[in-house]
């Protein structure tokens, strides 16, 4: 019967608390302006791509170039390399399929700046490694399958 | 242009070497300009490797150039560094 106002007005009391905390703690650190929570949540290239803006699915392409070791003995550090043919690229990101979170780098290419990175990645086990790259309002991907001798807990 | 961090970018799910688990800590932005103007941002995940490496090549630069490389990671921490290009 009062079940519901109850709730009501036990949920503003927390509210109210959690305010009233916030003022004399220490903030709990805000993630960097621009990092994208949910592109760092999503589990797959799809999902990546949906939290990154794509309105369609990614599609394979030439254009687009991964290089990725065949056979990595440490998944502490995979030296990955990505590229992109096609102007007007501005984003490169970088997918490890099976850590436990997919996306390990985006990198945003301004005008000047060659659709070109490499870095050193952490891999958890044997996965799809993808670029995949925005060109216009397109997403377009390349990808490797690395096979890990030692995997990554870190990663 | 490469890029040497020192960072140890641990992903919150690593036990160290006394079994406890060490706190998230990584970089989530980068960026990188030259005389002042953007030539590279990156957000990051856990899954760069410690102590990152980053190359790139953007058109223009000459010898005696400015170079400023900044980051910030999860934990609010904030570094720039400058080098002139050689």
């Amino acid at each position: 019967m009062h079940r519901r106002e109850f709730l009501a007005s036990s949920s503003g009391a927390t509210a109210l608390a959690l305010a009233a905390g916030s003022g004399f703690t220490p903030a709990q650190a805000a993630d960097a302006p621009g990092w994208n929570p949910a592109a760092f949540n999503a589990k797959s290239l799809a999902e990546v791509a949906e939290a990154l803006g794509a309105t369609s699915a990614p599609l394979e392409s030439a254009d687009v170039t991964l290089q990725a070791p065949e056979l990595a003995g440490n998944g502490a550090i995979v030296r990955v390399s990505a590229r992109s043919a096609l102007a007007g690229t501005t984003q490169i990101a970088l997918l490890v399929e099976k850590n436990p979170v997919a996306l390990a780098a985006l990198f945003e290419i301004p005008a000047g700046t060659e659709a070109q990175v490499a870095t050193n990645l952490k891999m958890a086990r044997t996965s799809r490694v993808y670029a995949l790259a925005k060109v216009g309002e397109q997403y377009l991907y390349a990808f490797r399958e690395v096979t890990v001798t030692l995997g990554c807990d870190g990663a | 242009m490469r890029l040497l961090l020192s960072h140890a970018m641990e992903n919150g799910r690593r036990k160290d070497e006394a079994g406890q688990i060490a706190p998230a800590w990584f970089i989530q932005h980068l960026r990188a300009s030259w005389n002042g103007k953007l030539v590279l941002s990156a957000y990051w995940g856990t899954a760069v490797s410690k102590n990152p490496f980053v190359q790139f090549s953007f058109q223009g630069g000459q010898a005696g150039d400015k170079i400023a490389v900044s980051w910030v990671d999860n934990l609010g921490e904030q570094r720039t560094d400058e080098a002139l290009i050689t």
